[in-house]
């Protein structure tokens, strides 16, 4: 009983097979790592776990349960969690309204009780504050809390994406290219961090990614992927070495 | 220089922050309250109609400003509200029940817009808010057994529960009343998971569907909300004029309207009220100005609308925050002086990227 | 049978009309992603700027219709330059904004010129006001001038678009400005000649347009039903922008004769909502993707 799984995958846009016949799992507390050449499909693997394209063919399970046939925005109340490649935030938006935001699928849909702020409201607004500061002094974002989005560097804008998508409360967390765009410390931050999220917080991760110290350092198993197709599957090092793999993305 | 010291998370949900602002708000209140007891008759009936376009404002500001949706069909709300209030007064209900069942009928009428727009986007959705409200107007001019079409709807005086109320001041002290509640419930919305929504969508859907946020479920929900606030301060309107009839609610009401939030802020709860400032002082400012015109110039009809629009202009280019933003510039100066510095409130420029695939 | 080919004719024209309107936003929101909405208001003054040429200046028409499409080209250049382009790196709703109150200044502005006023002027063409006769046919040379003209206008800036190195420069600045700057595009140079030749556009509308409604500060109103023209042909479309206005005119025209009184005016805005409902991008619907 796979934790998560993908089997078959398929994505055409017109004439142009972005993905084909990808299939891999996932077990439960595993950091997954997707590589591959800009353009091989990696992203938009991601875009159809996470439901924003329908595969042309294939399922996607989590937890057993076939997600293919529901609506996006189920997704996040299934307990999967994404942050995006360009950074998709709330930008003329707090920090801490962000990361609010991030708890919206535990929060209750009664728009009449907005309406009068009642007190349950008001104690469901606390509760989640405590939840969103428990991520704010995981990631250290402390300073940066009643900051606006807009006028923040790309470091920490980085940094607010994740912490939004773990103020869900994921069960699977996807990262698409956590390190780029960050220079060294930075990047040693998000590995020490990815590890915790692992390991503390028990979540099990699967992300895209091109820094090979990165993927070598943080994960457990490793895809490799080009033009849409499977090209390896295992742990880091038998990955990096592969052939196939070398041939076409890492060099000789 | 203020610094606000915080200890609860409950502070960050209150309303007043600190005491500066209950103070203010507080002065304000007395102001408002005393103001009918003390002012002129002509300046009361304009603090009536600055209520009324406040609430406008806060409707559109909710769809617009805060959840992203733009509508230039407005008026088409503001006249559902009205000829609603109208005709149910006029059958005898209280103002407790015609007013719930305008505001009722105002967000159906958003649903049946909000439903066929949720599919659309950007200048696709202007265009069909424009449409609905030319429709709307339209068929508020043909059915003239109900709206006694072109020639117009008197309107009763405002009857509360039993008895019409026919004095002025009491009316003033409803319109007050509306308008408070209508801002605090909007003010609500927004620091409750409904308003952080609405925002999310404004700012990126993709993401907002990622983080649980229904698109459909709540782009209706803020049309629908949004018309029924307009339907509200429909209702007050119908009362205020006495008379209606469909060339009250045409496209260039609408459009004033959006103007009216833009200019006073988009985004914010105090840009409404200072854009609805702004527009019914318009016409003081206009005849302040004539004195000093040659009397040709002064007399033409084209005056308001130039004048408006320049000031629009000028708005854009050199404060694209609004009023509002100005005044936060202006507050932010004195209380941080002598520390201000000019690029405080930089925006980043934002350089077009067509989402078009082309 | 004679019926409905003159409906037929009268609906084409008139969607001509609203097919040049639409053919102005479209050019603007191709290159700039801008949403003129003053185009109906630009159309106006193109019109008055004619008439205050062969009217009251009194020169021939001929001279006076190519001179008012100068004039208005000029004005949009600097309409660009004084009022769009400091706005530039600010969100669109800026630019959409700006163009509404513009649309306020320039209808304020031209009824309080002396001799334009709020009075309605007559323009006549020299080939106004005949009736031409074919297949028992009788249509008005307005009619046909209008579908004539158009025709031919379109066919001159297909050629400018496809053919010259500034209508794929006009693309790249529309598709990625910030890209378009950095491969040596003068970006704000081809936006101020798109805006000169979209109200180039207009005022050649407002002179085929005149002879049939005659020249008023509140002319521009028909852009209005531009507006749907251009959305139900799919916005970012020259050729969906044609299509749209002919449809509309169509519409209007048999709506007009089948349809109770009143009901022409509301007809183009129902079918608008309608097209939307069922294809949310119009006809020739753009296809819109966010990469994330």
């Amino acid at each position: 009983m796979a934790f998560f799984e993908v089997d078959g995958l398929t994505k055409r846009f017109g004439g142009l097979t972005a993905v084909d016949d990808v299939s891999f799992s996932v077990d439960e507390g595993q950091v997954y790592t997707i590589i591959g050449p800009n353009g091989a499909g990696k992203t938009t693997i991601f875009n159809l776990v996470s439901l924003i394209y329908a595969p042309t063919a294939g399922t996607v399970r989590f937890r057993e349960r076939d997600l293919t046939s529901l609506a996006p925005h189920r997704v996040a109340s299934l307990g999967i969690g994404r942050t995006f490649q360009n950074i998709e935030l709330f930008e003329h938006a707090t920090v801490l309204q962000n990361l609010l935001i991030g708890r919206h699928a535990h929060a209750h849909r009664n728009f009449m009780a907005d309406l009068f702020f009642l007190p349950s409201v008001r104690r469901a607004e606390l509760a989640h504050r405590e939840q969103v500061e428990k991520v704010i002094d995981f990631l250290d974002l402390q300073a940066h809390r009643d900051s606006l989005v807009a006028g923040l560097p790309y470091g920490v804008r980085k940094v607010v994406e994740l912490a939004r998508a773990l103020c869900a409360q994921p069960r699977l967390l996807l990262l698409d290219e956590p390190s780029s765009g960050l220079n060294v410390e930075e990047t040693d931050d998000m590995a020490y961090w990815i590890q915790d999220i692992r390991e503390q917080l028990g979540i099990t991760v699967l992300m895209v990614e091109h820094d090979m110290s990165l993927v070598s350092r943080v994960s457990d198993r490793v895809l490799a992927v080009n033009y849409g197709r499977v090209l390896a599957e295992g742990t880091a090092a038998e990955v990096q070495s592969h052939p196939d793999v070398v041939a076409a993305y890492l060099g000789a | 220089m203020r610094f606000i010291f915080k200890t609860r998370y409950a502070q960050d949900l209150q309303v007043f922050k600190h005491s500066g602002s209950v103070f203010w708000n507080g002065l304000l209140a007395v102001l408002l309250v005393a103001a009918p007891f003390v002012v002129p008759d002509y300046y009361r009936t304009q603090l009536v109609f600055i209520f009324i376009y406040s609430i406008v404002g806060f409707g559109l500001m909710l769809l617009s400003g805060f959840t992203g949706q733009v509508s230039i069909g407005h008026a088409a709300f503001l006249a559902i509200g009205a000829y609603a209030q109208a005709i149910l007064q006029g059958l005898g209900w209280p103002f407790f029940l015609s007013a719930p069942a305008a505001m009722a009928l105002g967000a159906a009428a958003g649903l049946l817009i909000g439903l066929p727009a949720l599919r659309l986007t950007g200048i696709y959705l202007a265009i069909a808010t424009l449409a609905f409200g030319f429709v709307v107007e339209e068929v508020l001019a043909r059915w003239e057994s109900v709206t006694g079409g072109n020639s117009g709807l008197m309107v009763p005086a405002p009857r509360l529960v039993l008895q019409p109320m026919t004095d002025p001041t009491a009316f003033y002290f409803l319109c007050l009343a509306c308008v408070v509640a209508v801002a605090l419930a909007v003010f609500n919305l927004l620091r409750s998971p409904t308003g952080r929504a609405f925002i999310a969508i404004r700012d990126s859907e993709i993401s907002a569907q990622s983080m649980g946020v229904n698109l459909a479920a709540y782009k209706t929900l803020s049309f629908a909300l949004s018309a029924a606030i307009t339907a509200l301060a429909g209702c007050l309107y119908a009362h205020q004029i006495r008379f209606i009839s469909p060339e009250q609610f045409t496209l260039l009401q609408s459009i004033e309207f959006l103007l009216m939030i833009a200019i006073g802020g988009m985004g914010s709860l105090h840009g409404a009220v200072l854009g609805a400032i702004f527009v019914i002082s318009l016409p003081e400012l206009i005849g302040a100005m004539k004195d000093v015109m040659p009397p040709g110039l002064a007399q033409q009809p084209g005056l308001k609308p130039l004048v408006f629009g320049t000031i629009m202009i000028l708005v854009v280019i050199y404060e694209p925050m609004g009023l509002y933003g100005r005044w936060l510039k202006i507050r932010t100066y004195f209380s941080l002086f002598p520390l201000y510095r000019r690029g405080m409130f930089q925006r980043q420029k934002a350089y077009t990227k067509s989402e078009r695939v082309h | 049978m004679t019926d409905i080919l003159q409906l037929v004719v009268a609906g084409v024209a008139i969607g001509c009309i609203y097919a040049l309107i639409a053919l102005g936003f479209v050019l603007i929101y191709k290159a700039t992603e801008v949403v003129n909405f003053a185009q109906g208001d630009l159309m106006m003054l193109g019109a008055f700027v004619a008439f205050t040429f062969a009217s009251i200046w009194g020169l021939s028409f001929w001279l006076a219709f190519p001179l008012a499409i100068a004039t208005m080209a000029a004005f949009g250049a600097a309409f660009d330059r004084v009022v769009l382009r400091p706005i530039i790196g600010q969100p669109q709703v800026a630019a959409v904004l700006v163009t509404i109150a513009a649309g306020f200044v320039i209808r304020g502005a031209a009824s309080m010129v002396p001799g334009w006023g709020t009075d309605t002027h007559a323009l006549k063409a020299p080939f106004s006001d005949q009736v031409v006769r074919a297949g028992g046919v009788s249509v008005s040379s307005d009619h046909l001038a209008i579908i004539g003209l158009t025709a031919a206008l379109c066919v001159v800036l297909y050629v400018f678009f496809k053919r010259t190195r500034v209508g794929i420069a006009m693309q790249a600045s529309s598709q990625n400005q910030l890209a378009a700057y950095y491969m040596g595009i003068p970006v704000r140079r081809i936006n101020t000649l798109i805006w000169s030749i979209s109200a180039g556009v207009a005022a050649f509308a407002a002179v085929l347009l005149a002879p049939i409604t005659f020249v008023h500060a509140n002319m521009g109103f028909i852009g209005l039903k531009a507006f749907p023209a251009a959305v139900l042909g799919g916005f970012g479309s020259i050729p969906g922008a044609i299509v749209g206005g002919l449809i509309i005119g169509l519409v209007e025209s048999f709506a007009g004769f089948y349809l109770p009184e009143g009901f022409k005016d509301v007809a183009a805005y129902v079918v608008v909502l309608v097209v939307l409902i069922v294809r949310p991008s119009g006809i020739f619907a753009e296809q819109r993707r966010k990469k994330v």
